[in-house]
C-alpha cells in the first residue's frame, strides 16, 4: 500500500490547485508572457534575422491574446495581415539587406544606457496609469462574449447588428463604419501603389546617340555634369547587378 | 483563500483571479516600450520598423482591451465594436506603413549600399 500512496500524494497535492486555477488567466499569462519575452529579446537581439523570428513569435501571441478577450475577429486579422502578411514584407526585406556586416549592427552602450533610463521611465509611467484606474482594476465579469465577426462585417457595410450600449434610446439608428472602411480601402490602394513604384527595378539609361557623339569633345561643364552622375550612379549597387 | 496556498504567495492570484482590463493594458504598456526602445537604439533601418510595428501592437491591446465585453466589471460600460474596428484599421495601416517604409529602405539601401539610420546624413546642414 505505501508505494500506492507515495504515488498518489503528489496528485493529491496537485488536484486542489489545478481546480483552483482559472483557465482563462491561465491561458492568459500564458499568451502574455511569450508576448513580453518575445519582444523584449526582438530589444536585445542584435542580429535582424533572429529579430524578425521573435518578432513572429511575440504578434502570433498577441493574436492569442486577442482571442481571449473575445475579440476573434481581429485575432483572425492579427494573425492573417501581421504574421501571414506584413512579417513575411519584413523578412523578404531582411533577405534582400542581409549582407554580412549589416546583419548585425551593435548599438553603442551609452545608447543602450540612456535607452534603458528612459524605458523605465516610460514603463513606470504606463503601469502607474494603467493601475490607478480603479474600474479598470475590476476583474472580468464573466459575461460571455458574443462573437463579432458577423456584427463587425455588418457595421462596416454600414448596418450595425451589435446590441445598443446602455442609454441609447430605442429605435435609435447608429452608424455603421462604411465611410471609415472606404477611406482606409483607397488608402490602402493608394499607398501600395506608391509602394511598387518606390522599390520598382531602376533601369540604367542607355546613353542617347546624340551624346555618344557629342561625347567625342564634350566642352567642360559637360563632362563635369556626366562626372557627376556617373558618380551617382555607381553608386546604385542593384542598379549595376541587374544590368 | 485557502485555495492560494501552493502557489508563490506573491503572483499566485494572477492564476486564479480572473483578468481585468489592467492586466491587458500591463501587457501593452510592456510591447509598447519595447517598441519604442527598438525604434531608439536599433541602427538598422528594418529593426526600426520592428520597433514600429511593436508599439502598433501595444496600442492594440489596449483597443481590444477596451472593447471586450468579456473584461468589463459591472456597468457593461465598454467600447463595443468602436474599439475591435479601430484595431482592424490599425492593422491595415500598420500593412500599409511596412509596404511604403520597406520601399524606401530598399531605396536607400540601393543608393547607399547600407541599411544604417546612422549613414543617413545626406539632408544634414
Amino acid at each position: 500500500m505505501t508505494p500506492l500512496v507515495l504515488a498518489a500524494s503528489p496528485v493529491l497535492c496537485v488536484a486542489p490547485l489545478v481546480a483552483a486555477i482559472n483557465w482563462h488567466s491561465f491561458f492568459f499569462l500564458l499568451f502574455a508572457a511569450i508576448a513580453c519575452v518575445f519582444a523584449i529579446a526582438v530589444v536585445m537581439a542584435d542580429n535582424i534575422v533572429r529579430m524578425a523570428l521573435y518578432l513572429v513569435f511575440s504578434l502570433g501571441a498577441v493574436a492569442g491574446l486577442f482571442f481571449l478577450a473575445g475579440a476573434e475577429f481581429v485575432g483572425a486579422m492579427q494573425l492573417m495581415i501581421y504574421v501571414g502578411g506584413t512579417l513575411v514584407l519584413l523578412v523578404f526585406g531582411v533577405m534582400l539587406t542581409a549582407q554580412t556586416p549589416f546583419v548585425t549592427i551593435k548599438s553603442s552602450g551609452g545608447d543602450k544606457v540612456l535607452a534603458g533610463f528612459v524605458a523605465t521611465a516610460l514603463f513606470g509611467t504606463l503601469v502607474w496609469s494603467a493601475l490607478s484606474v480603479p474600474s479598470w482594476r475590476q476583474p472580468a465579469s464573466g459575461v460571455i462574449a458574443e462573437p463579432t465577426a458577423t456584427p463587425l462585417g455588418m457595421a462596416l457595410v454600414g448596418v450595425r447588428v451589435d446590441e445598443a450600449p446602455i442609454g441609447t434610446p430605442a429605435g435609435a439608428t447608429r452608424s455603421g463604419y462604411l465611410l471609415p472602411f472606404e477611406i482606409v480601402s483607397v488608402h490602402l490602394l493608394v499607398v501600395l501603389v506608391g509602394a511598387a513604384y518606390l522599390a520598382r527595378a531602376k533601369r540604367r539609361k542607355t546613353p542617347r546617340p546624340v551624346e555618344v557623339v557629342a561625347s567625342v569633345e564634350p566642352p567642360a561643364s559637360v563632362a563635369a555634369h556626366e562626372a557627376v552622375g556617373r558618380g551617382k550612379r555607381s553608386g546604385s549597387v542593384l542598379a549595376e547587378g541587374s544590368t | 483563500m485557502t485555495s492560494l496556498a501552493g502557489f508563490p504567495p506573491l503572483f499566485g492570484f494572477l492564476v486564479t483571479e480572473p483578468v481585468s482590463v489592467s492586466h491587458y493594458l500591463v501587457v501593452g504598456a510592456i510591447l509598447f516600450t519595447a517598441g519604442v526602445v527598438c525604434m531608439a537604439i536599433k541602427r538598422n533601418a528594418l529593426g526600426v520598423l520592428m520597433g514600429i510595428e511593436l508599439v502598433l501592437n501595444g496600442a492594440n491591446i489596449n483597443f481590444v482591451a477596451f472593447a471586450s465585453p468579456y473584461l468589463q466589471s459591472t456597468d457593461g460600460r465598454s467600447l463595443g465594436l468602436d474599439g475591435d474596428v479601430i484595431a482592424v484599421f490599425v492593422i491595415l495601416l500598420a500593412a500599409a506603413e511596412a509596404a511604403v517604409a520597406l520601399a524606401i529602405v530598399l531605396n536607400f539601401y540601393n543608393n547607399h549600399a547600407t541599411v544604417d539610420v546612422d549613414r543617413a546624413d545626406d539632408l544634414k546642414g
